[in-house]
């Protein structure tokens, strides 16, 4: 019998990571979308560097970052008695970083596709920007909300790289199923190993599956979309 | 009363000009800009509604400032009382045609509003529907009545009724009509379409690349004063063709094709495309009822 605890944990972490990641996207992806400025472009190479990126790069730097023998750790450590090292609330925080541009881009390329009219229209009914995101931006976007939750999930299950920087493989704390795998095929146990893999191919194929019947269905019910 | 003056650069497939207007209209009037595209008319309904920043000038309704550069004030769209019907309608797709029209009420707002302009605008039997599957006509119904949910001080229409055949055409204008007079609003059209212009406005403002040419009452501005006939359309010349020592000129009006003959000195001015006017002095026109009309 094989340990579900890997396979909870990733689940979790997914969960976590995907619900924290659409708060910040939404007016981040909002801000890229609309905004005027000229640094702009910055931000948006950084949201991407993720999809460039060896994950090791990303998490070797966090890992630095993060260690209370290093500033930014130090100071977290001291003040709000965070640690972020080989643990839990850590692993969240890389994995919100490294699925960050599959969050922001859909959201964002959604909002950009969207008629500029609505927004405009809107306002000149006299409600706010924020009415505005909320009630008609948002709901007519619907399938690039979709599209991001998911890749986001999905993305944050298949990290392997930076969980295992920055989280260091700890049973039950920090082991997510990927590691998982690793730890098993290293001790032959490739029965294990497949099991573990299977669960998340099927997993993994089953969401996206899900996703892609649904915005085909979206598209057709809404000619508008 | 509404006051307008602006000044903005516009820059449009023609090459950069200038937007230099300034008008006023009085409460429940209809005024109509008429121009070619590019002209800058979408751009004075944007500005007026706080979408489009003017460089220098103002903006006041009922003696409200929505826009002042020299004092720095300006409002928001949000906090400016205007109906804006876009272009492209800019029905919220998510919401159903009577959530549309409900999404425009303020908090306190009375409810008896919508079913007295989905009655108004005939869209009882639609208002549980998605905005996707109406047709044109429809949805420009929806878009005026939504408009109008506010009562604005202004009513801003960018060339409503462009995209529509002309029976529905003519029904719209009818209800445009009628809601300038039922709710005593105070409009600007944006329109390049004669008899449309003719048949809804008070005043209009003839603006060519960003500037005011003619302003006045329609039949004053778009006629010659010299000409007194008896007879007269409007239209636009769709054929200039050499017959012998003439030329035989088509005008298309509404949806008649006029052939009228002209000699080589009258044709020089003229060119396809044109909007010219077709009077005739010397015979009396005789009006015959067709059909059940």
């Amino acid at each position: 019998m094989i340990d579900w605890q890997p396979l909870l944990l990733t689940l979790k972490l997914s969960l976590i990571t995907t619900a924290v990641l659409f708060f910040i996207a939404v007016p981040f992806a909002y801000w890229l979308a609309y905004s005027r400025f000229k640094i702009k472009a910055i931000f948006e190479a950084v949201v991407s560097l993720p999809l460039v990126l060896p994950p090791s790069v990303l998490g070797f730097y966090l890992l630095l970052a993060f260690s209370p023998a290093n500033a930014f750790g130090k100071f977290l450590d001291h003040y709000f008695n965070v640690r972020l090292v080989f643990t839990f609330p850590g692993l969240v925080v890389a994995s919100v970083l490294y699925s960050l541009p599959f969050m922001v881009h859909p959201i964002k390329s959604g909002l950009k596709n969207l008629s500029p009219s609505l927004k405009e229209a809107a306002y000149t009914l006299g409600k706010s920007r924020f009415t505005t995101l909320t009630r008609i931006l948002l709901p007519n976007i619907r399938p690039a909300l979709l599209t991001g939750i998911v890749l986001s999930f999905a993305h944050t299950i298949g990290e392997f790289g930076v969980v295992l920087m920055i989280g260091g493989n700890i049973p039950a704390e920090t082991r997510v199923a990927s590691l998982a795998i690793y730890d098993e095929v290293q001790a032959m146990n490739y029965h294990v190993a497949n099991m573990y893999s299977l669960i998340l191919f099927t997993f993994s194929f089953i969401i996206l599956l899900a996703v892609y019947l649904f915005n085909h269905h979206f598209s057709k019910a809404d000619p508008l979309q | 009363m509404i006051k307008f003056k602006a000044h903005k650069k516009l820059s449009s497939s023609t090459g950069p000009s200038q937007l230099d207007v300034a008008f006023e209209l009085e409460q429940g009037k209809l005024l109509t800009i008429y121009g070619s595209s590019g002209a800058g008319k979408t751009t004075i309904l944007r500005i007026i509604a706080g979408l489009t920043r003017a460089e220098s000038g103002y903006v006041e309704a009922n003696n409200e400032a929505w826009f002042n550069s020299a004092k720095n004030i300006n409002l928001p769209a949000a906090k400016r009382s205007v109906g804006l019907v876009f272009q492209d309608f800019a029905l919220f797709p998510n919401l159903t045609i009577r959530e549309n029209l409900e999404f425009a009420l303020q908090k306190g707002d009375d409810k008896k509003l919508l079913d007295e302009l989905l009655e108004l605008m005939e869209l009882q039997q639609l208002q549980h529907m998605k905005p996707g599957i109406l047709s044109g006509g429809q949805k420009q119904r929806v878009a005026l009545a939504r408009a109008i949910v506010r009562k604005p001080a202004i009513l801003l229409l960018d060339e409503p009724l462009s995209a529509l055949d002309d029976a529905m055409r003519y029904k719209l204008q009818d209800m445009i009509i009628k809601v300038h007079r039922n709710y005593k609003l105070t409009t600007i059209l944006v329109s390049h379409h004669l008899p449309e212009i003719y048949r809804l406005s008070d005043e209009v403002i003839c603006l060519e690349k960003g500037l005011i040419q003619k302003q006045g009452k329609p039949s004053v501005v778009f006629t010659e004063q010299k000409i007194s006939g008896k007879f007269k359309v409007t239209g636009e010349i769709i054929e200039i063709i050499p017959a012998d020592i003439v030329f035989i000129v088509s005008v298309l009006c509404a949806n008649e094709i006029i052939k009228v003959v002209a000699t080589a000195s009258e044709v020089k001015e003229l060119r396809t495309g044109q909007k010219v006017m077709v009077a005739s002095k010397a015979f009396n026109p005789v009006i015959i009822k067709l059909g059940d009309s």
